[in-house]
């Protein structure tokens, strides 16, 4: 498989007069044509600066990237100017929101938002693009695309609004599709007919589609790979079956612990990750999760542990891979 | 990868919960401390404060600097830009500018504090039911508001002058007639927005009267907005002080009042424009403190607002 | 929208049916006779002219004659010139303060518009310093003295504009910008908010992501929704237009309708002074009215389910 987008060392600072915050610290991973790859953390967790950082959709200031290179099909795009960037998003890369009710202009025609990819990035007449725009949301599955495409956001259901906001973002076909929580904001049944809508139209393209998501159940409906973010860094990436089957990293086994199961009896817990992330204006010099880290050593308080390779595919970067470390088995036994 | 550190056995023992580095959390700061920080930083709003604090003072003890007063005439100095003793000079029937410009100033300050504080009374009242017991009564109050909101609040404030004889009180009071408006819809916003948490709820189920729901947990909390309201509506209770005595129906001379200065400047403002400009350029800080002032505390008490 | 739409016009009607009644009580209530200044006339001719207003008759039936003829859009006789309706006079009056009130706005609005939007796209640097520093001066200046100022300075020391008085084009500029200043102020500043809030919105990100240009998406996407709330400041701009041009006519002496109703008020014409009150009352209610429905119009959250948020 080709890569096609390249990420190595980025380094996203916000800095404000007063103070800094260390968002993205040292992030490396590659997608490759044609895979959905996960994106998952809590909150805070860097997955949406990334690829926000790497879309340049972060106003700068306060956002800027320190550090790193971004290679979209071999080629460095943090060296490129505005306007070629310009020409890469939307066609090339696209991307669609969280909160469907806000990312859609409450005042502009929904035919009208669609069509404004197509004119920007394929030169067609409005008429053509707005005919396209009618088969777009014919194939998001929206039922009367005609009449629909003349209506407001406003006169959309959520499930709807994000339909027509995939459409927007697949009007030029792009090689990559970033999804940034999707389906956070949506009722669960619609949240399954956005994936479902996803996976057919990733099958139908072959388009790598990169979703950003806190929702472990989510991927494991649609990715091929997962990389697992905390405090502004990857600290465990793998195939779908490595990380729910063989999660090597403490962080990644609290997040599988706290998902919902339904062989789950009523009087049991759901698990949590006790604490909070810590503040990223003054990151810990040694591994993040260490406040929070049951198995936490020494060493995790000063320094930040190595990448490590479990497999081809597989990497972790905890001490706990470490020879000397105590060995500690995953407390829980994935049952699937 | 090698690390290329040499990593000593011991780092890879247990790391107790007391030893593990926890976050420290910037001190918790109080609603007031923290608006008066914000207010601090903000440049225009410190210049407005300090401006305002000089002017009173000098509005106070400016006078005692030379020995004249407001109301003496004396016509063999009459419109003396540079006379010894007189800082400003003398208006057109001889008297101190100096004086007049001062008591001028404590005189339109007094009738716009009359006028906010009236406000006050009667906004906050007037929201305050209207916001809490809602429903009927609020759909009534509200028609009413509006329709207080949407008549020009000069014409009524000439009309009600036509009326009441110029003085003080009354200028203060045909001001106040219109000015509780925007304090009372500011006032039933706020209170529409925090009666249904659950404080009051805990109040309610307690036996506390509605009364008192209303005046010691509701209305304490709505005083940010309240004060913000206030200090814009000074500067707007000068102007329209000094706008009156301009068209003649407020204050009239010898009485004194900025606007009775202002309007007896243009009298000879193509010979003696100093006798315009000191009136207009106290009426003017006055203004833009306030306004400077406020523009600071709504960034300050509302950072919401804030954008 | 029609349902809406109605109900303010409904509204509106009420409030003038209001202000018309208390206006016309408190005017005939007031202390002194309108023919209080000519003492020396002989009672006969006194009474004679009470009768040919209309005075002599009970408060009530005045009240009704009066609103019988207000409906059909007649203000009666001006107490103070002699033979002379009032519609007359606000007709003759309107001409140069309706010249003086339009260019004023549009100064302001033009000004304001393009202050409020390069500094919510500049944000920080020395363009917000300035228009921050103009809106705050603007409404801190109080217009009867920046009248006095542009007069005296632009007027009479260097003589490039006449400083008074009513003639050609050039005799309309001083009082225009006068009025222009306070209109600069709001509109800067209100535009200002609503850019830096509209440019926050998701949907901005949105269309940035679709590749579009800034430029593009400033005009496209971001001024449009900025201005839709930014209509509703037209209404206070017409009052402070109005209240600004009682006392900048008054300085510049245009003969206008301020000019005409700070005069009625110094010789007690009281039906002039009822009559213009009600001609500013209907001004201002009408830009409320088409500011209101104008919002449903151009936002079409309002204009499809027929109701504001």
């Amino acid at each position: 498989m080709k890569p096609i987008l390249e990420v190595s060392d980025l380094h996203v600072t916000f800095r404000s007069e007063h103070h800094e915050v260390k968002a993205i610290r040292g992030v490396d991973f590659t997608i490759h044509e044609g895979e959905v790859v996960a994106f998952v953390g809590e909150s805070g967790s860097g997955k949406s600066v990334t690829f926000q950082s790497i879309m340049r959709l972060l106003p700068q200031p306060p956002a800027n990237i320190d550090k790193g290179t971004i290679l979209y099909n071999g080629r460095d795009i943090t060296k490129i100017s505005e306007t070629e960037m310009q020409k890469i998003r939307g066609k090339e890369i696209a991307m669609i929101f969280q909160d469907p009710m806000t990312s859609l202009n409450p005042t502009i025609r929904v035919g009208k938002q669609i069509a404004e990819s197509l004119m920007k990035h394929q030169k067609v007449t409005y008429q053509e693009a707005k005919d396209r725009a009618v088969e777009l949301l014919k194939m998001v599955g929206i039922p009367s695309p005609s009449e629909r495409v003349n209506q407001y956001p406003h006169q959309f259901s959520g499930g709807m609004r994000q339909r027509a906001m995939i459409a927007m973002a697949l009007a030029c076909s792009p090689k990559l599709l970033i999804a940034d929580e999707p389906t956070t904001a949506l009722d669960v049944t619609i949240q399954a007919q956005i994936i479902d809508l996803l996976k057919d139209l990733q099958t139908d393209t072959g388009s790598s589609i990169v979703f950003i998501t806190h929702d472990l159940g989510v991927v494991a409906e649609i990715a091929d790979r997962v990389a697992v973010m905390y405090a502004g860094k990857i600290v465990e990436t793998g195939t779908l079956d490595e990380i729910f089957y063989n999660p090597r990293h403490p962080y990644t086994w609290g997040l599988l612990a706290s998902m919902p199961r339904l062989d789950q009896t009523r009087d049991q817990d759901l698990a949590s990750i006790p604490g909070s992330p810590p503040s990223l204006v003054n990151p810990p010099v040694g591994c993040p999760f260490t406040a929070r880290c049951p198995y936490a050593m020494k060493i995790c308080q000063e320094q930040m542990p190595e990448t490590t390779k479990a497999s081809d595919s597989h990497q972790v970067a905890c001490w706990l891979q470490h020879p000397d470390s105590p060995k500690v088995e995953n407390p829980i036994v994935s049952r699937r | 990868m090698n690390s290329t550190k040499k990593l000593q056995k011991s780092w890879f023992e247990p790391l107790a919960p007391s030893e593990k580095n926890s976050e420290v959390l910037a001190p918790q700061t109080g609603y007031w401390k923290d608006a008066w920080r914000r207010f601090k930083a903000n440049k225009g709003a410190l210049i407005g404060l300090v401006l305002i604090i000089l002017l009173l003072l000098i509005a106070f003890i400016g006078p005692l600097l030379n020995g004249f007063d407001y109301s003496t005439q004396n016509l063999s100095i009459s419109n003396q830009e540079h006379l010894s003793g007189h800082f400003l000079g003398t208006d057109s029937l001889g008297r101190d500018l100096w004086q007049r410009v001062w008591y001028g100033a404590k005189v339109s300050l007094l009738i716009a504090f009359i006028a906010a504080f009236l406000d006050v009374v009667i906004g906050v009242t007037f929201g305050g039911i209207s916001g809490y017991f809602g429903g009927r009564v609020d759909s009534v109050m509200q028609r009413i508001l509006e329709i207080m909101y949407s008549i020009p609040n000069i014409v009524v404030i000439i009309l009600l002058m036509m009326y009441l004889e110029p003085g003080i009180l009354p200028i203060a009071v045909a001001l106040a007639f219109t000015g509780w408006v925007p304090m009372a819809r500011v006032v039933r916003a706020q209170i529409l927005k925090l009666k249904t948490q659950e404080y009051v709820l805990a109040a309610r189920t307690m036996g506390a009267s509605h009364f008192r729901i209303l005046f010691k947990h509701l209305i304490p909390n709505v005083v940010g907005p309240i004060i913000i309201a206030v200090t814009f509506s000074i500067p707007s209770a000068i102007f329209f002080e000094a706008f009156l005595s301009f068209i003649g129906l407020g204050l009239r001379s010898p009485a004194a009042s900025l606007g009775i200065l202002v309007n007896d400047g243009y009298r000879t403002l193509q010979l003696f424009p100093y006798q315009l400009f000191w009136p207009a350029l106290v009426l003017c800080i006055i203004m833009l403190s306030f306004n400077l002032i406020g523009d600071g505390l709504r960034d300050a008490l509302d950072p919401k607002m804030k954008k | 929208m029609v349902k809406y739409t109605l109900k303010r016009f409904g509204l509106m009607l009420l409030t003038l049916f209001i202000i018309t009644t208390v206006t016309f009580f408190l005017v005939r209530m007031l202390p002194g006779t309108p023919l209080a200044n000519e003492e020396k006339l002989p009672a006969e001719i006194r009474e004679q002219i009470l009768q040919q207003y209309g005075l002599k008759d009970p408060l009530y039936i005045q009240y009704f004659k009066f609103m019988g003829h207000l409906v059909q859009g007649d203000l009666g006789m001006s107490l103070s010139q002699n033979g002379r309706s009032v519609n007359e006079l606000l007709s003759d009056r309107i001409g140069p303060s309706a010249i003086i009130g339009f260019q004023g706005i549009l100064i302001g609005i033009v000004i304001g518009l393009l202050l409020g939007i390069a500094a919510a796209l500049k944000r920080g640097t020395w363009v917000d310093s300035l228009a921050s520093a103009t809106a705050v001066f603007g409404v801190s200046i109080p217009n009867f003295v920046l009248a006095g100022l542009l007069s005296y300075w632009i007027g009479v020391k260097f003589g490039w504009l006449p400083p008074a008085l009513w003639g050609g084009y050039e005799y309309t500029i001083l009082p225009s910008l006068s009025l222009s200043v306070y209109v600069i102020a709001q509109v800067s500043r209100y535009i200002r908010t609503e850019m830096v809030e509209v440019l926050d919105q998701d949907y901005i990100r949105t269309a940035k992501a679709k590749g579009l240009a800034w430029r593009k998406i400033i005009t496209g996407h971001a001024l449009r929704n900025a201005m839709i709330p930014a209509v509703t400041v037209l209404g206070p701009l017409t009052v402070n237009i109005l209240t600004g041009s009682l006392v900048v006519e008054n300085i510049f002496g245009v003969p206008g309708i301020g000019n005409l109703f700070v005069e009625s008020i110094m010789v007690n014409d009281y039906t002039t002074v009822l009559g213009t009150t009600i001609f500013y009352s209907i001004l201002f209610l009408g830009v409320t009215f088409i500011v209101d429905v104008l919002y449903g119009v151009i936002d079409p959250r309002i204009r499809i389910s027929g109701a504001k948020e």
